[in-house]
Formats: C-alpha cells, sequence, structure tokens
C-alpha cells in the first residue's frame, strides 16, 4: 500500500515496534517509550530556535536595505536638483533592486513565521500527548497483566508515535524552506559586500562594472518612469541642459531648488 | 474514521466519508499524474473542505492511530508527485 496513509503510518509503526521488541518487560518499554518522546520534544525546540534565528537574520538584512532605499531615493533628488540625470539615474537604478529584493525578504519572513507559528502549536500539543502517556504508563504499569499492558502500550505508542512523526515531518519541512533562505541570505549579503545596494557616494569615478551590470539587470521602463515623475515634482522637468555643476558654474537657475 | 492533517492535527469524520475522499484521493492521482496541478489543487481543497466540515478535533488527551494521513495543507505540486501515487489513502 504505497498510498499516503501507508507510506507514513509504515515508517512509524516500523519504529515502534522496534521500540517495543527492545525490552521484554512492558514497564521497561514504556519507560524508556516516554525517555524517546521527552527526547524527542528536545528536538522540535531546538529546530523551533533555528527559524527564529533565520527569521532573524532576514529581518536585518531587510532593515539595512529598508535604509538604503531611503537614502538612494535621497539622492537622486539631489543629484536632479543639481541637474546630473546619469547620477539619478544611477541612484534608482540600485533602488528599484534594492525594493525588489525587499519584496522578497518580506514574503520570506512573513514564510518564517508561520512556520514558527505552527511548530509552535504542534510543539505544545506533543507536550500534552506525551504527558498524557506518562499517565498511562502508571496505570498500564500498575493494573495489568504483563500481556495485556503489550497490547495497551501498543495503542498508546501508535498514537504518540504518529504525532511525532507528523511533527518530524513538519521539521524537516521547515529545515528545508531555512535552508533555502539561508542560501538566499548569504546571496544578498555577497549583493551587499560587492555594493549593489550602496549610495552612489561611495562609487568612485561612477563608470565601474557594477553600473553597467545594474543597466542589465533594472528595467529601464521604471527608472526612467520615476525619473520623469522626480523632475516633475522639482519643476526640472522641461529645463534645457545647463553645464554640469561640478565644473564650477554654480549658476542658480531661476524657479530650481 | 481518523483523519490526520498533517501538521494541523487529527480529526473524527463520520465513516460515510471515507468513500467521498477516496474517490476524491483516486481522481487526485490521475491529476498528479497527469501533471494537471490546476486539477490537484481543486481536488486538494474538496478534501479539505470535508475534514473541514465534518471533522471534529480530538483532543489532545487522546492517544489513537489515524485511519488516513493527509500530507501538509500547502503542498507543493512537487511534493504531492511524491505522496499521490499508486493505491492512494484508503489500501483495500
Amino acid at each position: 500500500m504505497p498510498g499516503l496513509g501507508g507510506r507514513m503510518s509504515t515508517v512509524v509503526k516500523s519504529k515502534i515496534s522496534r521500540m517495543l521488541d527492545r525490552a521484554e518487560d512492558p514497564s521497561e518499554t514504556l519507560d524508556y517509550g516516554y525517555q524517546k518522546q521527552v527526547e524527542m520534544l528536545q528536538n522540535v525546540k531546538k529546530g523551533i530556535a533555528d527559524v527564529v534565528t533565520a527569521k532573524k537574520r532576514l529581518q536585518m538584512q531587510s532593515s539595512k536595505i529598508e535604509q538604503q532605499v531611503v537614502k538612494l531615493d535621497t539622492q537622486a533628488r539631489q543629484a536632479l536638483s543639481q541637474n546630473r540625470d546619469d547620477l539619478a539615474r544611477m541612484a534608482l537604478e540600485r533602488k528599484t533592486l534594492a525594493q525588489t529584493e525587499l519584496q522578497t525578504l518580506d514574503s520570506q519572513i512573513k514564510e518564517l513565521e508561520g512556520q514558527q507559528e505552527q511548530l509552535t502549536t504542534n510543539e505544545q500539543k506533543l507536550r500534552q500527548k506525551i504527558e498524557q502517556f506518562r499517565t498511562k504508563k502508571e496505570v498500564i504499569k500498575a493494573q495489568y497483566s504483563a500481556a495485556e499492558a503489550q497490547v495497551r502500550i501498543g495503542e498508546a505508542a501508535s498514537g504518540v508515535g504518529e504525532e511525532m512523526a507528523d511533527l518530524g515531518l513538519a521539521m524537516q519541512r521547515a529545515e528545508d524552506k531555512t535552508e533555502s533562505m539561508r542560501a538566499r541570505a548569504s546571496a544578498v549579503e555577497e549583493l551587499e559586500a560587492a555594493g549593489t545596494f550602496d549610495d552612489i557616494t561611495q562609487l568612485g569615478g561612477g563608470q565601474d562594472d557594477i553600473e553597467r551590470q545594474l543597466q542589465e539587470l533594472t528595467s529601464g521602463t521604471q527608472v526612467d518612469d520615476e525619473l520623469q515623475k522626480m523632475k516633475a515634482e522639482l519643476g526640472t522637468g522641461s529645463e534645457p541642459d545647463s553645464p554640469a555643476l561640478e565644473q564650477g558654474e554654480g549658476t542658480p537657475k531661476e524657479g530650481s531648488a | 474514521m481518523i483523519v490526520r492533517v498533517s501538521g494541523e492535527g487529527q480529526f473524527r469524520l463520520p465513516d460515510e466519508d471515507s468513500d467521498r475522499i477516496n474517490e476524491l484521493d483516486n481522481r487526485a492521482v490521475a491529476a498528479v499524474e497527469q501533471g494537471d496541478e490546476t486539477g490537484f489543487r481543486e481536488l486538494w481543497s474538496q478534501m479539505l473542505e470535508i475534514v473541514a466540515n465534518d471533522g471534529n478535533a480530538l483532543d489532545d488527551d487522546e492517544l489513537v492511530e489515524s485511519d488516513v494521513i493527509l500530507p501538509p495543507r500547502d503542498i507543493s505540486f512537487e511534493e504531492a508527485q511524491g505522496e499521490f501515487t499508486g493505491e492512494g489513502l484508503i489500501p483495500d
């Protein structure tokens, strides 16, 4: 029976029967089973901690990039008010890239939050089941003959075992997801290190590799649109080209800031 | 019958639902085999709906095995291709 119910319950059952076979005496089996359950609970706690760590890292990256977005926007406006379209464009290209990255980060943070919540709820549920098992095991130990105890242990252990197996599966999925996000977080850190999201004042001549890559990466239209919008806001859009500021002219243009 | 939705817990459903779930499961297996993700999603949400409408959550102190274990609600189509295979949920 390779179906849905099949695969998982087979795994669970084989684990439980191995557990039950280990000891001759039912009360020994019970104690051993309980001990295994408590160990599993510890693993769950560790799994949840991993998810929280991954989430914190993404949140830190997100707030860093958010600051860059604000800074780049300001710089684009400054560049425009000095009639430096080229610098403004560069700042906006970086801003676009940073915003895209922000969106991805935010959706990943939400996803991890959901996972953390689910794991926490399930951990509490498992804790209660294990507590229930502990109570039952004392009753079984005290009241039943060895043969009958064996049957009842099997029933109780299967119930808890399934719960554990299911939580194990949830943890595995959470780990897989955290792992891919961790890889992504490292990639973003590399981008940061390469100066991709840096503000434009940190650029040397401004004609470097990064600039070229950025032009390839960002779609021109969004940047063009935003450039036009900013120009309109600043009231510089319709002005004829005037000499750039750093050439020493410095003539203030009418109406501009 | 007892149904577990992976990650969400166990539910007690009337035995009559067994046939309905099994039928939906068979169709889901077929959809997965044909690579029909939209069809699979539709069937999968119908299965979850049966559990939501007819199921009563088991108390946390009940220690019982499930008759059927459904995969996690947010199962990806890739994962489904590993789970929805062969005879289906309720073996003969």
